[in-house]
């Protein structure tokens, strides 16, 4: 079977000789949930980047969905992003002054779907992540956790291939850190695959895949028994 | 960077994809008009105060070319309406000079020969009176006003179109008695606000029966004291010459009148005629505001380009502001055009908001104007279309260096922003 994402050799280096990813292969499995781990300057952000097509490797090839992202044009690659891909940042990026059921429906605008289906489905998704009583609140109303909820929502109301989680519980207390990572766990469950990057190790604990970095190197990459990770 | 290395496959005609090449999946949704103009004014909204300030250069620089062009079309409006009422027909004759430089005389009879002349409909005279008219005998000699004295045929009021503000005009009893019309200028200057007082004239008193309201065809007759043509010559020493004759030519005859006037009033000499149509005189002085109104169209577009600056400052601040959201729109899918056209649109509404509140500003700068001068309001249609479309023309301009530099921003930098 075709993994959601695969690296092949990568690398990735800047402008001076600054190497953040020194020949990785890896390859995540539909539904799969994994955590990719490391201190910082690891190249954990580098590494959410390759994945998330938001940038290309200096070396090596990074196939989603068994495509050459080094291949697509911008355009390509943007509806790629679009259709396939879910984002969500530590930092939320939610547009304030706009409800949450907009934010959530702007998460289809570059989809082609139209105005209707797109809040008809932003308010599933919202429900979804159990925000259905807060649908027209403006982000400054909700607070941290339910931000990052509406966050969510917008990444998957798409129902992309992969979700892309960079640091969600960076923000947050531990407390409504793991109710965001509960809620990771239930979308994982129900078949979307889920990447989650960060720096705490007991975070990473918590998932049934575990991918270490350091120095821009894979330096453990493990799996839970079968069992824990059907759980 | 790899990207022109893809740009370089791509113009060699590889296939792009190795899987699932074709197929409309693969290819960007275009954004619907409506979800263009949300996502520009999304950006708009967010920042009223910045938003209504930039807008504010524009309509400065719009409302001022609005209105000139608007002040501009009322007078001409008005000077249209004036002719209207006034007609265009009506020709003057005056002597001119003779061929030893000093002032020529019509004949004594031009006003009769020139009225039965074919194609006019009437024809009516005045001849300078050599008089002076005083408010009373104490006055000294020189504070003449300026007025002058004519003596008036009874018929000048129907040939030119006089109306009274105040008593009548002379007839055939009073025409052979002391008795004055005013026109409005001398009336105020001689301080008479109403007939049956005296005034000093040709030291005699003669007593006012009437005041003309002012004529834009013949404003001569504004700062003139007229008496009858029988009293000018019994009592004021007055020669029978007339010295203007006014004369109502047939609409559609009014050029070939003109051609025969002159032989008409002077058959031996009729060079020494000088005929003209007050109409034209009229038109012309509005004319001669064109210049001027060149200059403020220019001012305007100073303005204006001002405003357009203001603009373009607004939106490269909005672009570096807004580096997150563009990272986050493109990780949602945006591409770069998407994000061009983004805050392009953005510039354009920014801009559209200045030019239709401009042309709003301008229609009531006109108005005001316009009203204060008694003239209807008129703003050409084209002017207020001209002025939004060179607005949004505007606005493209000005968003064009800030959209292409949001759309050029790679995703990851934008996301690096806190």
């Amino acid at each position: 079977m075709t993994p959601v994402v695969e690296l092949r050799e990568v690398s990735k280096t800047y402008p001076g000789d600054v190497t953040a990813l020194d020949t990785v292969s890896l390859a995540i499995e539909a539904g799969e949930l994994v955590a990719i781990v490391g201190p910082s300057g690891s190249g954990k952000s580098t590494m959410l980047h390759l994945l998330g097509t938001l940038d290309r490797p200096s070396k090596g090839t990074v196939l989603m969905e068994g495509r050459d992202v080094s291949r697509l044009s911008d355009r390509r690659l943007s509806a790629l992003r679009g259709r396939r891909i879910g984002f969500v940042f530590q930092q939320f990026h939610l547009a304030s002054g706009v409800s949450a059921i907009d934010n959530v429906a702007d998460g289809l605008l570059y989809g082609g779907v139209p105005p209707g289906e797109r809040r008809r489905r932003a308010r599933r998704a919202l429900e979804r992540v159990g925000l259905g009583h807060r649908l027209d609140h403006r982000p400054h109303q909700l607070s941290g956790g339910e931000k990052q909820r509406v966050a969510i929502a917008r990444a998957v109301v798409g129902e992309p291939a992969m979700l892309l989680a960079d640091e969600p519980t960076g923000a947050l207390d531990s407390v409504t850190g793991a109710g965001v990572i509960d809620l990771l766990r239930e979308l994982a469950r129900a078949g979307t695959t889920v990447l989650l990057i960060t720096h705490d190790r007991d975070i990473a604990a918590l998932l049934p895949r575990q991918i270490q970095l350091h120095d821009g190197r894979v330096v453990r990459d493990e799996r839970a028994p079968v069992a824990e990770a059907a759980r | 960077m790899n990207r022109p290395k893809m740009r370089r496959g791509k113009h060699k005609g590889l296939p792009e994809v190795a899987v699932a090449a074709n197929g409309p999946d693969d290819l960007p949704a275009r954004l619907g008009p409506r979800d263009v103009l949300r996502v520009g004014a999304a950006g708009l909204r967010a920042r009223p105060l910045r938003v209504f300030l930039s807008a504010l250069g524009i309509a400065i620089g719009i409302a001022a070319m609005i209105g000139v062009v608007g002040i501009s079309t009322s007078s001409r409006a008005q000077l249209q309406e004036t002719l209207d009422r006034l007609g265009t027909n009506l020709l003057t004759v005056a002597p001119g000079k003779d061929f030893f430089g000093s002032d020529a005389k019509l004949p004594k009879e031009s006003v009769g020969m020139i009225a039965r002349m074919p194609g006019v409909l009437s024809g009516s005279g005045t001849g300078s009176v050599d008089a002076k008219v005083y408010r009373n005998d104490h006055i000294d000699a020189g504070e003449t006003g300026g007025i002058s004295v004519q003596a008036a045929r009874l018929d000048l009021p129907q040939t030119v179109g006089l109306t009274m503000a105040a008593g009548n005009w002379l007839n055939a009893g009073t025409s052979r008695y002391p008795a004055v019309v005013l026109g409005s200028a001398a009336a105020e200057r001689l301080g008479v606000a109403t007939p049956n007082q005296q005034v000093w004239l040709g030291s005699q008193w003669f007593t006012v029966v009437g005041i003309l309201e002012s004529n834009a065809l013949a404003p001569e007759l504004d700062s003139a004291a007229i008496v009858g043509w029988e009293v000018a010559q019994s009592r004021l020493g007055f020669d029978g010459h007339p010295t203007t004759v006014y004369t109502r030519a047939k609409k559609d005859q009014v050029e070939a009148v003109r051609e025969l006037l002159a032989a008409t009033a002077n058959p031996e000499s009729p060079n020494e005629i000088e005929v003209s149509r007050p109409s034209d005189a009229l038109a012309a002085e509005k004319a001669t505001n064109k210049a001027f109104t060149g200059l403020l169209l220019g001012l305007g577009g100073v303005a204006l380009l001002v405003g357009g600056v203001g603009v373009a400052n607004t939106m490269v601040i909005s672009v570096l502001e807004r580096r997150a959201e563009i990272g986050l729109r493109r990780s949602l899918g945006a591409t770069r055009g998407q994000i061009r056209l983004q805050f392009l649109t953005e510039s354009q509404l920014l801009a559209a908001l200045g030019g239709i509140g401009g042309v709003g500003l301008g229609i009531v700068v006109t108005a005001i104007y316009a009203l204060t001068q008694g003239w209807p309001t008129v703003v050409p249609p084209w002017a207020m279309a001209g002025g939004v479309v060179a607005t949004l023309f505007i606005g493209a301009i000005a968003g064009l260096y800030p959209a292409v530099r949001a759309a050029r921003l790679a995703p990851t930098e934008a996301l690096a922003t806190p």
